[in-house]
Formats: C-alpha cells, structure tokens, sequence
C-alpha cells in the first residue's frame, strides 16, 4: 500500500501518522490491521493506562500482579493461586450464548497458560431492566452459554452476582472469572527467550470467525449492533478441556520456556508479547499454521480470534517429545516460527515477506492518553422528611425479597455445574464460594465477585472503595483470609470526561481500600465504551476477591443452625437510606449520597469477625448488604429453613430506615447463648458496636412491633421471581 | 476391592470417583485410557461423568466406539462389575451394556443440585447397603438424563427388579412432580441383566464427604466394596 486508506480500522488519524513514522512507510493490510488492534482499547488499556498504574499491586504473598495472563498469589504449602476476571461485554450482547461462552473459555486460558489447573469460575452479570423486551432472551442465552461452557470443560462455576438496571438495557456486562492452583515453583510466563527457538501453535486450526473483535469491542454500539455478529467467535469447550489437560501434562516437563493464549487479537497479540517481553524477534511462517479452511489470507491468519489456541516457545530438540502429547490428546501442534535477534516480526507466506513490522515500538509504544476528566458532582443529600415509608414493614419486606436484585439466583446456578471436581465446600447461594484446594489438607480457597454499581453512579469514590470492601468483607463473612483482587473495569465512553470522571473516581476508591485492607489488585481487565447510541452503563468497577482458609472446618455460613442461637449484628446501624435499594424498589427514588465506607472501621470489624470464626463460636454468619439488615436476616432464615424474633437495632432513625439502610462494615453472626458474652466482650476489646438482636427459632421472621412474616412466604418471593421471569411469555 | 476408572477424552468427574473409592476401598483406582484396548486385573469398572467427546454427537455415543470398550464389555460378559455414572451411563446404554437411552431433560435445561432418589432394588452388589425405599440426597449434573425405554422394557425392568433408583421428594413420593427430567416411570438408575452393570445418572460419588454436603452415596461404595471384598 503505497498511500494513505480509506479505512484506518479504527485508528485515529494521529495513531495511523505514528504507524507510519514508525515504519517509514505506509503501512500495508496486514500490518495496518495489526497497528489497529495492538493500539485498540481492548488490548493497549490506552485511557486507563494512567490511572491503573495507581493501583496497589503489591504484598509479601503476591507473587506476579499485573502484566501476565493472571495474577499470582502465595497461599501457602509451596502452593500459588492464579487468577483473573475479564470482560466478554460487547460479544454476549450481540450474540448471547457464543459471547459469554467463549468468554469463560478465554478466561481459562488466562490462568492455565501460568501452569494452574483452573478449581472455579465464577461470572458478574448485569442485564438491563426486567421490562425491556430484550433482557429475557440475554439471560437466557448468557446463562446457557456460561453453563455450556463451563459444564463442558468440567470446572465448577461456583460463585457470582446478578443485576438489573435499564442503564444497561443497551449493553449488558458478562465478566468471567476464573481460579486455579499451580505449585508455586511452577508458575508459566509469557517472555520469550532464546534466539532460534521453534515458536509452536498448539490447539484448534484457525479459522476465519472473530476477525477484529478486539476493535469492535473498543467502540460503542449503535442499532446495527446485531449485524456485527460475524465478529463474536464460536466456542468449543470440548477442545478447551484436551488443551487444558495437553498443556498441564507439557508443563509436567520442562520443555516450554514461554506460553501465552491466543486471546483478543489472536495470533497478533500473543506474539507481540511474547516477542516484546522477551526482548526478541520472531519470524513466522504463516503457511504452517493449522487452518481451518482453504485460501487463508495473512490478515485474516494474524487477526482471527478463533477460539481454544496457545503459542508456546519450546527448549530447541523437545519439539517431537512435545508434539506427541498434543497429538494423544488428539490437538494441532505445528512449529509456525522460530525467534531472532531482530527486534522485528517478520510474517513469510508462498515465499514471500508479507509484514515486516518493529515489535517494540508497536507492543511498548502504544498510545497513552491522559483523557480530560471532570469529578463526579457529590449528590444532593437525601431529604429524609420527604420519604414516603411504606406502611406495611413485613409487605414491603416480601416485596424486597422477591425483587429483582434480591430475588433467588437458584434459577441461573442450578444451570451450572458447580460440584464437578470433588471440592465444593460452599455452594452458590452464600456470601462467597469456597473450594478446597485439592489434596492439601483442610486448605481451602474463598472466592467471590462485588459490586453495587448505583453507588459507584452517585459516588465513584465511595462506590470504588464500597466494591473493594465488600468483597473483603464477603471472604470475611465465610471465615477466610482475604488476599488479593482481580478487577474488571467496565465504563461507558472515555472520551466524554464526565465517564472518564467516573473512572477516576472509581480507581482512587478503590487505591484506598485496597490500601487499608491489604488487599492488592493483581491482575484486571477494562472495558470501555459500554454505550448505545450514546448512553452509558453504570459504572462497573466489577471486583473478584479470593481468599484463603487454613482450615475448612472452620468455614461459616450464612444459615441460621440451631433454634435458641443467639443473634448478634456488628456494626452501627444509622439508618441509610440514601441509594439504598428499598429506596429504589419501594419508593421508586434513586436519590442521595450511597452510604459511606470507614475503612478503619472496615477493617476492624472484619479483622473481629475473623477471629471469632476461627475460634469456632460463631454459628452463621452474613454480612449486610444490599436491603439492609432485615433482607439479611430473612436471607439467613431462609437458608437455614429455620425463623428468628429480634428487636430493632438502637439507632436515632425510622423503623424503615434502621432495617432497610445500608450502612457498611456490618455483620450479623450467630452463637450459642453460651457464648453470648463472650463475644460480646471480645467485640468490646475490638472497639466494634455490638448488641444481641434476639434469637434463632419458630417458623416466622418477627421483629417485634414492625413485622412478623412467614418463612414460606418469604421463600414463595425470593424463589419465584426468577423462574417467574424467565417462563413468561417474552414481551410483544 | 481392585478398581479402574476409564479416561475418555472430555471426561471430567474421574477425580471425584477416585476421591470416593479410595475412601471406600482403601485402594486407588487404575486410570485407563480409551485406546488401550485390555483392561487392568480388576473387579470393578468405572465409566465416570463427564462430557465424553463433548457430547457433540450423541451423549456417550463416540465413547461407546472407543477401543476399551470391547474390553469393557468383555468384563461385563464375564461377570464382572461395571458402574456406569451420568456420563457413563449414556455410554453404556449407547455400548448396549443397558437397554434405554437418555434423552434432553424434559425442561431443557442443565440441572445441578441435590435430587432424593427413593432405592427400588437393595439387594444387588452396589445397593446392599441401603433398604428398599430408603430415600437419599445425592446431587445430580446434567443435560440428557431423561430416560427412555418402551414399555416392554420398562416392564420387565420392573418385573424383574432391575430399577435402582428412581427420583421422589423428601418424602419419597414417587410421581410426575417428583420426576426430575422427565424419565420413564422416575427412573435414575437401572441394573443389567444379571446385575453385575449399574448404570445412574446421580453422582453417589459427590456425595460422599460430609465437607462437601452429605454422605449419602457412601452407602454404594460400601456395598460393592463388600461385595467384591
């Protein structure tokens, strides 16, 4: 190409003069193609660059943040956690079931390429409002689609979070998790090394689906969303579960000096980094890579993201030893290249050079932006006097339970296999996930997905830090040490400062708690432009936490265990209402600053609550969240089929406000009345609030002079909503 | 009790089974592969849950293809054990070790959670432990566990005492709102001919350690391990 395209494939004019410079030429198809997704969003975080590098990465069990595939922690007896979330946003709203499913199986990738066989997955999902006529057809497809490919694959998909809200009625949120264990000593990386090496392809043969979905998921979405379908990729969880136990059984040896999955940008990525990384060059010859059909061009080899691929850098002679592990599990193995000492890749097909392009200034010279930013105007505070409380408490409190937010997820997670693999120690339907590691003794790994993404809307920085703290508190909640996160950015258009206002605000919350906490980010992934025609998502800064137990015995859960147990709420109750959701689901408003987080007092009424599990007293556990005390209580009740009477907590509010506010760092335990004053002088050496609320028993949830429901009756709300929902009639 | 575990490719619920007959036996199960065409010196056979092949074409129909498995059916032949789970129990009804076939559950879904299963026959190698029309909690985790017989054989299934479990409620009532998936007359598992070959699509073997939910399917394992003891 001897002048400038036409299409610039979604480069801007000033990044394609930068492509040229760097050439000193025009670019040709290929090579331009690869400029484009190499500086996408997607792949070159170019907005959120900046902002990202102020996040805390760091503690004395972190073994590898940002920058691999996943990231690595320390969880003891020679043992690592590896783990990541990532987005599949813009794929799974236009084609459901493929979107999400190859979502999970990219995911996997990520943390099998370190060397771990994955033990969890785990997805946030947020849906736009019930009403809109497309959001029953998305659940559906997204929830078949998670359970098709994980069920498949034979990982439990253990864990996650469900929203509703209209703000994505134009663009749902699928983010997938995934946790796997490697000894620590074995850790997989992604820099290649070692002038001559065979660069190997191992996997499926590529073919021509996903052609640029990196760039098409770095733009916003207009009405023609649905004709970019031809961009989502096809999964094929099958293939994924040879390649995972080909490569686990590779890694057994010591042949492989670099691995890396062929994710977002395919062949292209992969091998800019690897190359980058390491500091070589690399030649490939793209005649040897497996295709699935005839006639291949360059550009569509280099840019396909056909699904279920690694590239491997072998140790040179092991070619043959390693090719006969692929080829018992019945997978494509083929040496397409070897590295050089040039510092450039260079692409040969039929004989002839088709791209020749510098690895350096392409993977490490990407643009950066400082995008202009406003902050977040602080909302206007909520005008106590001017809320209409309903009437009715025990009503409105059925009405919470079978809410949208609130409502049982058994509908989505009976659709996952979330036992296969012999560890469940948790199952969904709890505060977190916990999984055993396997065969070391009573270890076990805590894990689960927050977020409360009104919050993060009203406040980004109350919002980002609420995130962090919630996840930190829900490891809490089952006993379990929390130790790190993965966090999933999703915002709406980074180019309109009030969105990059959110994203801002939403990080340096999130710096903080992480701070306070010890609860370093260790890997991530931003999704930017979650817009239609314009508007944008909430912002999503969705967190995976993961955590540790020594001693799985020990583990809490939130179900009430023995009648007579007494129940103790940690935490001072305030009664806020402000972005609460009974202030949206009962009075209609979504007004106020969210409630504020402490984190002091976060920390110290985590670090209590710890330790009185650990010491083996504390009967259940929960913490309280979205709908407040009360939904927490009717959540433990209800998982424990058995009722509870208590008191209303002491506090200068309504009825209304001090069991349906949402002030944070609270915890509602139970114990045995035995030992009733021990904890409670246990919680006053802690300097934490604590009171006895009332006791476990009878078939009802009563709090004295305001409600009193029947457990069936609660059960009815919070177990058909969903299942309601998703057998209607679809809307005309 | 000596044991061997089938790995086909797709399988994912070995790990389970040989976490619940080491506890039970004592001994670790010998994992087989597919193309070895001779099994191991064994007296049990497990053909494990999982996706075999991904159940691309029908589930457990290119497994039942596989080299081992004349193997498998001469060990049947001859007596010996075989225990045929989800998976492996599409497999066998594909490899003709048991009549029936499984079909999509009738709504359509993947289901994954804990089922009661009320015992039919306590008296073969692998339910000698259990009573007649006692009611167990065990988890189940599939897509095609709708089984399907026609009458004929449904009726000397019945007749001759080979239904071994079937799906009901806490109580152990047997009916349409009991029936899980949608199986003929509930039906969760049957026994061979001679009741050396049981084939389910429960899986005992996750519900055998009471961190993980109940123990319930021990009584299974204890049952064959006896048996062949």
């Amino acid at each position: 190409m001897s002048a400038r395209p036409a299409d610039l494939m979604g480069l801007t004019e000033a990044e394609y003069d930068n492509a040229v410079e760097i050439l000193g030429r025009h670019p040709n198809q290929v090579e331009l193609g690869i400029f484009s997704v190499m500086w996408s969003e997607h792949c070159s975080y170019k907005s959120s660059k900046k902002w990202l590098k102020q996040l805390p990465t760091k503690a004395p069990w972190v073994i590898k943040g940002p920058g691999e595939n996943a990231g690595v922690i320390d969880i003891g007896d020679g043992l690592a956690a590896i783990f990541k979330m990532e987005s599949h946003n813009h794929p799974s709203f236009i084609e459901p079931y493929q979107g999400a499913a190859t979502g999970v199986g990219g995911i996997l990738r990520d943390v099998f390429t370190m060397g771990a066989r994955p033990v969890a997955n785990l997805n946030a999902l947020r849906f736009g409002s019930p009403d809109h006529p497309k959001t029953r057809h998305l659940v559906a497809g997204v929830v078949a689609g998670i359970g098709g490919y994980g069920n498949c694959v034979g990982v439990p998909t253990v864990g996650g979070e469900v929203n509703f809200h209209p703000a994505y009625n134009g663009n749902i949120l699928v983010n997938a998790m995934t946790v796997g264990i490697a000894p620590a000593d074995r850790i997989f990386y992604s820099a290649a090394a070692g002038v001559g090496n065979p660069v190997v392809y191992v996997g499926s043969k590529t073919g021509r689906d996903g052609i640029h979905g990196a760039t098409m998921a770095s733009a916003e979405f207009s009405d023609d969303a649905e004709e970019k379908r031809p961009t989502v990729q096809v999964g094929d969880p099958f293939t994924e579960k040879l390649l995972i136990e080909a490569c686990l059984e590779l890694m057994q040896t010591d042949y492989i000096v670099a691995i890396q999955d062929m994710g977002a940008a395919g062949l292209t990525s992969s091998s800019f980094e690897m190359a980058s990384k390491g500091g070589v060059g690399i030649i490939l010859d793209l005649d040897q890579v497996p295709a699935r059909e005839t006639g291949m061009t360059p550009y569509e080899l280099m840019l396909s993201e056909s699904q279920e691929r690694m590239l491997m850098v072998l140790k040179p002679g092991r070619e043959a030893a390693a090719e006969a592990i692929f080829r018992k599990w019945e997978l494509d193995f083929a040496v397409i290249g070897h590295l050089t000492d040039t510092g450039r890749m260079q692409l040969r097909m039929h004989g002839e050079i088709v791209g020749d392009l510098p690895i350096d200034p392409l993977a490490l010279a990407s643009p950066e932006y400082d995008r202009p930013w406003v902050p977040t105007p602080p909302p206007a505070p909520l005008d106590r006097g001017h809320i209409a409380a309903p009437v009715d408490l025990g009503e409105a409190l059925v009405r919470m339970m079978g809410s949208p937010d609130i409502a049982s997820r058994r509908w989505i997670w009976e659709q996952y296999d979330h036992l296969v693999g012999g560890d469940t120690a948790q199952r969904p339907g709890g505060d977190a996930a916990v999984v055993r590691v396997p065969d070391a003794g009573g270890k076990a790994l805590a894990m689960t997905t927050d977020c409360t993404p009104r919050y993060c809307k009203a406040d980004p920085v109350q919002g980002g830090r609420q995130a962090v703290a919630e996840a930190w508190r829900n490891l809490t909640a089952v006993g379990a040490r929390p130790l790190a996160i993965t966090d999933n950015m999703n915002f709406g258009n980074p180019q309109r400062p009030e969105i990059m206002g959110q994203f801002v605000g939403c990080v340096e919350g999130m710096r903080e708690a992480c701070l306070a906490l010890d609860f370093p980010v260790v890997s991530g992934n931003v999704s930017l432009y979650n817009e239609t025609n314009g508007t944008g998502i909430l912002p999503t800064p969705a967190i995976g936490g993961v955590g540790v137990l020594d001693d799985v015995t020990r583990m809490a859960t939130i179900a009430f265990k023995a009648t007579g147990d007494r129940i103790v709420v940690l935490g001072e109750a305030t009664g806020h209402l402000g972005q609460s959701l009974a202030l949206r689901e009962l009075c209609g408003r979504e007004e106020g600053p969210p409630p504020p987080v402490d984190l002091a007092i976060e920390r110290q009424t985590g670090d209590l609550v710890r330790k009185l599990i650990a010491d083996g007293h504390v009967t259940a556990c929960h913490d309280v969240a979205d709908g407040g005390l009360v939904v927490a209580l009717a959540e433990m009740a209800l998982a424990g089929k058995l009722g509870a009477e208590v008191g209303l907590p002491k506090g200068d509010a309504s009825p209304f406000a001090l069991l349906f506010g949402e002030e944070q760092a609270r915890y509602i335990i139970t114990v045995a009345s035995r030992y009733e004053s021990a904890i409670l002088a246990a919680a006053a050496a802690a300097g934490v609030p604590a009171a006895v609320l009332g006791q476990v028993g009878g078939d009802k949830l009563t709090v004295t002079g305001q409600l009193s429901v029947a457990l069936a009756t609660l059960a009815r709300a919070h177990e058909d909503w969903l299942p309601g929902y998703m057998s209607a009639p679809a809307a005309a | 009790m000596k044991s061997a575990i089938v790995v086909f490719p797709g399988i994912n619920r070995e790990r389970d089974m040989a976490l619940a007959l080491k506890a039970a036996s004592g001994k670790a199960a010998t994992l087989v592969w597919h193309r070895d065409s001779a099994l191991p010196d064994v007296d049990l056979v497990v053909l494990p849950g999982g996706f075999s092949y991904g159940d691309y074409l029908r589930a457990g129909a290119m497994a039942a293809q596989s080299p081992i498995m004349r193997a498998v059916k001469d060990h049947a032949a001859r007596g010996g054990r075989v225990l045929a789970v989800c998976n492996g129990f599409q497999m066998a009804t594909e490899a003709g070790l048991l009549p029936g076939a499984l079909m999509r559950n009738a709504g359509l879904k993947f289901i994954c959670r804990n089922v009661h299963l009320k015992v039919a026959n306590a008296s073969s190698d692998f339910t000698g432990h259990y009573q007649a029309g006692q009611v167990l909690s065990v988890p189940v985790a599939h897509h095609d566990g709708n089984y399907f017989a026609d009458q004929a054989t449904l009726d000397r299934l019945e007749q001759e005492d080979r239904v071994a479990f079937r799906y009901c409620d806490a109580e152990g009532r047997v009916d349409d709102d009991t029936n899980l998936n949608g199986s003929r007359r509930n039906i969760a598992g049957i026994l061979s001919e001679d009741r050396n070959v049981l084939g389910l699509m429960p899986h005992p073997e996750d519900a055998t350690d009471p961190q993980l939910g109940g123990t319930d399917g021990r009584g299974l394992f204890t049952s064959i391990v006896e048996a062949l003891s």
